[in-house]
């Protein structure tokens, strides 16, 4: 299939932006959006361009570096991350719109490319077990209940992309902040510590310039990992009560 | 001396042997005494820093997956000075992110006669007798702790109903002993350790550099003493002074440019430092994995995997006939061959890695191979979902099933998967001691990066453990004794020595940018990935081999000679952090095909046709070749081959037999 990419081009982090056409063209059905991007860069190369820049690595769908806002949906139409994202959901002739993660808190570094430090500076406020390495007890000494480990697991495969952020019309990185709240909090590991996590995590949320949460429930929508919102609504009871114990 | 220059002298090697050879052995400081007491009594041996002084000794950690991410936190926990890089964004997404199946550990919380002994034993046996015992033992005995650290910290692996944790069976075993979480227990674990990793961030024990890549270690005195990184965002080029220096930057499998390692992985750490003087051992040692999807086309970037672990409830088969091109479900019973059931009947389907790799070629190769290319063979769940029915099926593999139906855009809970071998992981890597380091003096490496305790093959869920072996436990000890017999020597970036070596970086950079050929550098990847998996792959044959030694220099030339690489130095390139990479493994590819070319036995994952029984299995050659591979990198020549003699006194030599 024949295809029409609209690519936001930015040099540099205070560069203006804009839009650059490109032809992609006998791109095939069983090709990744990335391997498309590829082939695309392979010919602005050879015609003595510049390449488009973006974010990859695994490609796999698992490290979560890539992330490309694709026709205003962050990641694309399909629920799943960018590198993920097979051509034949797209039809020939098709115009499509590329864009990088638009949100305050990530700054774009070139074209499709941003940086998104801030996510690993809400989890060093305190998304971890203080356990020291080498004291740990026996791992079979506390039993945990199936549907706690479970719950706990499926709010832990978060893959930290920022598609939450990109897709919240506030850029609140809500959903990425309490997957990890709401992880820890399942697991009898967690508890110590779990009251001055959240109040710590969501201080760092703020300060890194995130707008807040008002449930609108996008960032679900877009999550590769299908992260539930329910672990907001779990974020909020634990700061909740945080906040009556007198700020954890 | 260049590259460009180095060409002619390359070419004239191949008339001339291919390597040389020298009598030194590279000595592995295997502690004395019984297997089972080396580890602690080595531990008691240890020099130990008083915690105030620690401080003042910085470690450069490069690679944050398990194994440098685990190192970076355990030595920034005990108060040294840590600087971590890696080339990602952020450390949470190093490679071991990956890994699918699980992690082994001694537990025998099954009872089903799983110890230390047996997990060690497997290991030895399972590398094909190429590893060295009293690492493998150690390895074994550390499983304990890593399961019990990953559980404090708050992986959450799988449970069964009454709380306990839940284990299932893996590739080259028949006892349980594989923990998991799902089918993302890379995730799980690499996820504990980056949260501790952060944790110390935010203490400012641990200063994380990442978009930076490592691209030269520097040697003050031959001793390893900083290194020389790039900023990806900025282009600029700068030294970083260390009292030691440790590699954790995984695996070389991206060589053959498709491989199921991440699009970013490279060897230009291990390489670079090998061009200062670091050995590189049993580079040929390459895992070639027999379950992964099958390549569709020339633009292909990857190659994903397929958890092995699916094997546990999958049958492999091909049709009995050659050419039959009918729909799997219309194929009857008995005109299917199960051949791992057939060939292996007492592990069937759970074969180890390098047999079931070399099964599935051996049946295309007979034409029997099934979908574009006759290139493939089923992997087939239908008997276990009318077994167990489809949610059983889903609640093990569901993400995993997923994943093939958006890559091939078929329905694996209806037809068959298809799947093909791909390389996966390199056994090979800098040459080590017990203690992790390097034959330079400061130099540690840990992880996929050193030639590690896997021998020939490594066994399904071993890597992790190794991993996460390395950088919790071994690291944080051998690296701290290293530091107090050292002593703290000061040292500035000004020293000479990072002058020079952040100069030959710099001007590398200005030649590949000053080229302005006419192909990409993704052309000659895949050019030089072709030809290593052609000449180097599941089967290596002497004149394949030479074929290969001839024509990499060949590509190498024309690679200096005619690459494109757009843009500048002084800014985000990814073209360029491509290049350098590609340049490492033109390099690297050379070494690998000498070192297969040198082994003319068969063992493990290296499979030389010469070599085999009348079955067409791998036959060693424990006379000739029982022992480690080490080379030294030779500027004016040839490599030179030094070997370091590997001694069975624990688990008897035997041939390796899963008939
Ligand atoms: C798809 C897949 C599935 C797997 N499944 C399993 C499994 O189920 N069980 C198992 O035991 N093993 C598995 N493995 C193998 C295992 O995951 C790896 O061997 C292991 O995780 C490697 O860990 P590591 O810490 O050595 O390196 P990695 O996790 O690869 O980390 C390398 C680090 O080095 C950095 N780096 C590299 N080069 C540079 C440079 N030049 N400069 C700066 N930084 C650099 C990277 O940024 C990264 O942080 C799997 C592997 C793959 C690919
Ligand atoms: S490249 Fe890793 S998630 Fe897409």
């Amino acid at each position: 299939m024949n295809l029409t990419l609209k690519v936001w081009r930015q040099e540099g982090p205070q560069a203006p932006g804009r839009f650059e056409t490109y032809a992609a063209r006998d791109i095939e059905a069983d090709m990744s959006f990335l391997e498309m991007l590829d082939i695309v860069n392979e010919g602005i190369i050879l015609a003595g361009g510049d390449p488009i820049a973006f974010d990859h690595d695994c490609r796999e769908g698992i490290c979560g570096m890539c992330g490309l806002v694709i026709d205003g949906l962050a990641h694309g139409p399909r629920q799943c991350t960018t590198c993920q994202l097979y051509m034949r959901n797209f039809r020939d002739g098709d115009t499509i719109t590329v864009e990088p993660w638009r949100v305050r808190a990530f700054p774009v570094v070139k074209d499709l490319v941003v940086d998104r430090g801030a996510l690993d500076r809400i989890i060093a406020a305190g998304g971890y077990v203080s356990a020291g390495t080498g004291s740990a007890p026996d791992a079979n000494g506390t039993l945990i209940p199936k549907p706690d480990a479970d719950a706990a697991f499926d709010a832990a495969v978060c893959i930290g992309c920022g598609a939450c952020a990109a897709a919240c019309p506030n850029g609140s990185a809500m959903l990425f902040t309490a997957a990890k709240v709401s992880h820890l909090s399942h697991l009898p590991q967690g508890q110590p510590e779990r009251y001055a996590r959240v109040v710590r995590m969501v201080e760092r949320m703020d300060e890194e310039g995130f707008g807040g949460c008002t449930n609108h429930g996008e960032c679900a929508g877009v999550c590769p990992a299908k992260i539930d919102m329910g672990v907001i609504a779990r974020l909020n009871r634990d700061l909740l009560v945080a906040t009556l114990k007198g700020g954890g | 001396m260049t590259e460009v220059m180095q060409t002619p002298r390359i070419k004239r090697m191949t008339a001339a042997p291919a390597w040389g050879e020298s009598d030194a052995q590279p000595d592995g400081h295997v502690p004395p005494g019984p297997i089972h007491e080396k580890w602690q009594k080595h531990r008691f041996a240890m020099k130990l820093l008083n915690p105030a002084n620690r401080r003042k000794y910085t470690v450069v950690v490069v690679g944050s997956g398990l194994a440098g991410g685990g190192a970076a936190a355990a030595l920034g926990e005990l108060g040294y000075n840590v600087k971590c890089f890696c080339y990602q964004d952020s450390p949470r997404r190093a490679h071991s992110i990956a890994a699918q199946g699980g992690i082994n550990a001694a537990k025998n919380y099954r009872n089903d006669g799983d110890s230390v002994y047996r997990l060690f034993y497997d290991t030895v046996k399972g590398g094909d007798f190429r590893a060295r015992e009293a690492n493998v033992h150690r390895l074994a005995e550390l499983s304990l702790n890593i399961i019990d650290q990953c559980v404090a910290v708050g992986v959450p692996f799988a449970r069964e109903y009454g709380g306990l944790l839940d284990t299932r069976s893996f590739g080259g075993a028949q006892v349980a002993r594989t923990f998991y979480a799902r089918g993302q227990t890379g995730q799980q674990l690499l996820l504990g350790v980056y949260q501790a990793l952060e944790r110390q961030i935010e203490r400012g024990a641990v200063t994380m550099y990442g978009r930076h890549e490592m691209l030269d270690l520097v040697l003050v005195d031959g001793v390893a003493r900083g290194v020389v990184a790039r900023d990806l965002v900025t282009g600029a080029i700068e030294p970083h002074a260390a009292d030691a220096v440790v590699l954790c930057t995984g695996g070389y499998g991206n060589v053959y440019n498709l491989s199921t390692y991440a699009r970013g992985a490279n060897a230009t750490a291990v390489w670079r430092a090998h061009k200062r003087g670091a050995l590189f051992a049993n580079p040929c040692f390459v895992q070639i994995h027999p379950t992964c999807i099958p390549v569709k086309g020339d633009y292909q970037s990857k190659l994903t995997l397929m958890s092995e672990s699916v094997r546990n409830d999958g049958r492999c088969w091909v049709p009995v006939k050659p050419g039959d091109t009918r729909a799997p479900g219309a194929i009857p019973e008995a005109e299917r061959d199960y051949y791992l059931e057939r060939m292996y009947p007492s592990f069937g389907n759970l074969a180890p890695r390098d047999i079931a790799s070399r099964a599935a070629k051996r049946v295309c190769d007979e034409g029997r191979g099934v979908g574009p290319g006759g290139l493939g063979v089923y992997l087939d769940l239908g008997d276990a979902i009318r077994r167990l029915g489809e949610d059983v099926i889903r609640a093990r593999y569901g993400n995993l099933m997923e994943m093939y139906e958006d890559i091939t855009g078929e329905n694996p809970y209806r037809v068959p998967m298809r799947i093909f071998p791909a390389v996966h992981y390199t056994m090979g890597g800098l040459w080590v001691d017990y203690n992790l380091m390097s034959n330079v003096p400061g130099l540690f490496v840990g992880g996929e990066a050193n030639f590690s305790d896997h021998g020939a093959n490594r066994l399904g869920a071993s890597a992790l453990m190794q991993g996460l072996a390395d950088g919790y436990f071994v690291l944080p000890a051998t690296v701290p004794d290293y530091l107090a017999r050292a002593g703290s020597v000061p040292l500035s970036t000004d020293h000479p020595a990072f002058r020079t070596a952040t100069a030959e970086v710099e001007d590398r950079a200005r030649r590949l940018l000053g080229i302005h050929g006419s192909r990409t550098v993704s052309a000659f990847h895949r050019d030089l990935g072709k030809l290593m998996w052609d000449h180097c792959g599941m089967a290596r044959h002497d004149a394949g081999l030479r074929e290969a030694l001839a024509r990499i220099p060949e590509l190498r030339e024309a690679f200096w000679r005619d690459v494109r690489v757009p843009g500048e130095g002084g800014e985000l390139n990814q073209e360029l952090e491509k290049a350098g990479r590609v340049a490492d493994f033109l390099e690297l590819a050379e070494l690998i095909v000498t070192d297969a070319l040198h082994r003319t036995e068969s063992c493990g994952g290296h499979f030389r046709e010469e070599s085999q029984t009348p079955e067409g299995e791998a036959l060693r050659d424990d006379a000739h070749f029982s022992y480690v591979a080490a080379w030294r990198h030779n500027a004016d020549g040839p490599p030179v081959l030094l070997k370091e003699p590997l001694v069975f006194e624990n688990v008897p030599l035997a041939v390796r037999s899963y008939k």
